[in-house]
């Protein structure tokens, strides 16, 4: 059960989003900017950012949220599966694979970022905005994780749900649609 | 140096980002100036102590010691008290209540499954409400994401106490959001 009262019909981050809507406006630009604006990385490459951090914080919710998005932006499910148990074996750039080993960094702490690994990225071709923005969602998603589980949200246990919430973030991004989560709490009466 | 090139090195932590990367400063500040100075039962004041706590606790001195000098600006506090919120603020002035927030805070720095219910029993019991128990856990979460940016990038910090005394006093006072004119300029 959550630390405090959310909507029933709204698990892990969405409950908070809408709980407090002058504190998620800001998150949700600087999301919806570092995810889906314009990028020298895909929004494929910058959800595997979100995905690495969030599975080595160990938050269900964002994991299994942002793991749905990119297997629909990257087109395969191995993608995700394999870079969470290796790196090096992912099939992606060798580029990507340096900011991911960064991303993988940041998660234990700033400090633990090493002068190695950004030379790494550096050899490899990424741009001195590229190594920021991947630093940047990566500080990010430890803020979500935190929020999500310091709260003690739900995460459903059906992997449709995700499957669902993936969809709606390759659609329509991070930015609050008008009607809110209006379908959850459809979806929570029909069953 | 940090790892990536900035257009002015001299300015220091997350003030060299911001000047970076001006499409992600406006949010971050927007971020923060509603976490730190926008609506809650929190005062701003104990607002910047869960702000400078975390980020010692994430050993990030830049926001350590500018949050903990807007602290004290806001509680009127000497800035030789900073080093209190590193003891376990032992000297500074601290409800119960705020002190079973910061023990939360603590907890979300290290992960957010570490918030058991006890601790939030135990800021309950000192009378803290819904409000003040989120506000306290997005607080630290926000934290660990300004600290991770500000060391992840490799900036420079400043030292001594009295190199903060300024920015402690403008960002309480006049908060994180530059003035119009400024960015006209």
């Amino acid at each position: 059960m959550p630390h405090i009262s959310l909507p029933e019909h709204l698990p892990g981050i969405t409950g908070l989003l809408e709980y407090n809507k002058e504190t998620a406006a800001p998150i949700r630009e600087l999301t919806q900017f570092l995810l889906r604006g314009e990028s020298t990385l895909t929004p494929g490459e910058r959800e595997l950012i979100a995905t690495i951090v969030s599975h080595n914080n160990a938050c269900k919710f964002c994991t299994a949220a942002h793991t749905a998005a990119a297997d629909l932006l990257i087109g395969n499910t191995e993608t995700c599966e394999i870079m969470k148990q290796d790196i090096d074996a992912a099939p992606v750039s060798d580029k990507m694979k340096a900011l991911l080993k960064i991303a993988k960094q940041v998660q234990v702490l700033g400090k633990a970022v090493t002068k190695e690994a950004i030379a790494e990225a550096k050899n490899n071709g990424a741009t001195d905005i590229e190594i920021h923005d991947t630093v940047l969602i990566a500080a990010l998603f430890c803020l979500y994780n935190r929020y999500v589980d310091g709260m003690a949200t739900i995460a459903p246990s059906n992997p449709e749900f995700y499957q669902g919430l993936g969809q709606r973030l390759v659609d329509n991004g991070y930015n609050r649609l008008a009607n809110g989560y209006d379908h959850l709490k459809q979806q929570k009466q029909r069953s | 140096m940090a790892h990536i090139t900035l257009p002015d090195e001299s300015l220091p932590g997350i003030v060299g980002l911001f000047n970076f990367r001006p499409e992600t400063a406006s949010s971050l500040r927007w971020l923060a100036d509603t976490l730190l100075r926008g609506e809650s039962p929190l005062t701003s004041g104990e607002r910047e102590l869960i702000a400078a706590y975390v980020s010692h606790l994430n050993d990030c001195t830049f926001c350590h010691m500018s949050h903990a000098s807007a602290a004290m600006a806001h509680l009127s506090c000497d800035l030789d008290q900073i080093a209190d919120i590193r003891n376990g603020f032992q000297e500074i002035p601290v409800t119960p209540k705020l002190r079973a927030l910061l023990n939360i805070a603590a907890k979300v720095q290290k992960s957010g499954k570490e918030v058991s219910e006890e601790d939030v029993a135990a800021a309950r019991a000192e009378g803290a409400i819904d409000r003040e128990i989120h506000d306290t856990v997005l607080i630290a979460a926000s934290f660990c994401m300004f600290n991770r940016y500000v060391d992840g990038l490799g900036t420079w910090a400043p030292q001594e106490n009295e190199d903060y005394r300024a920015m402690g006093q403008r960002m309480a006072f006049k908060g994180y959001i530059p003035p119009v004119e400024q960015t006209v300029e």
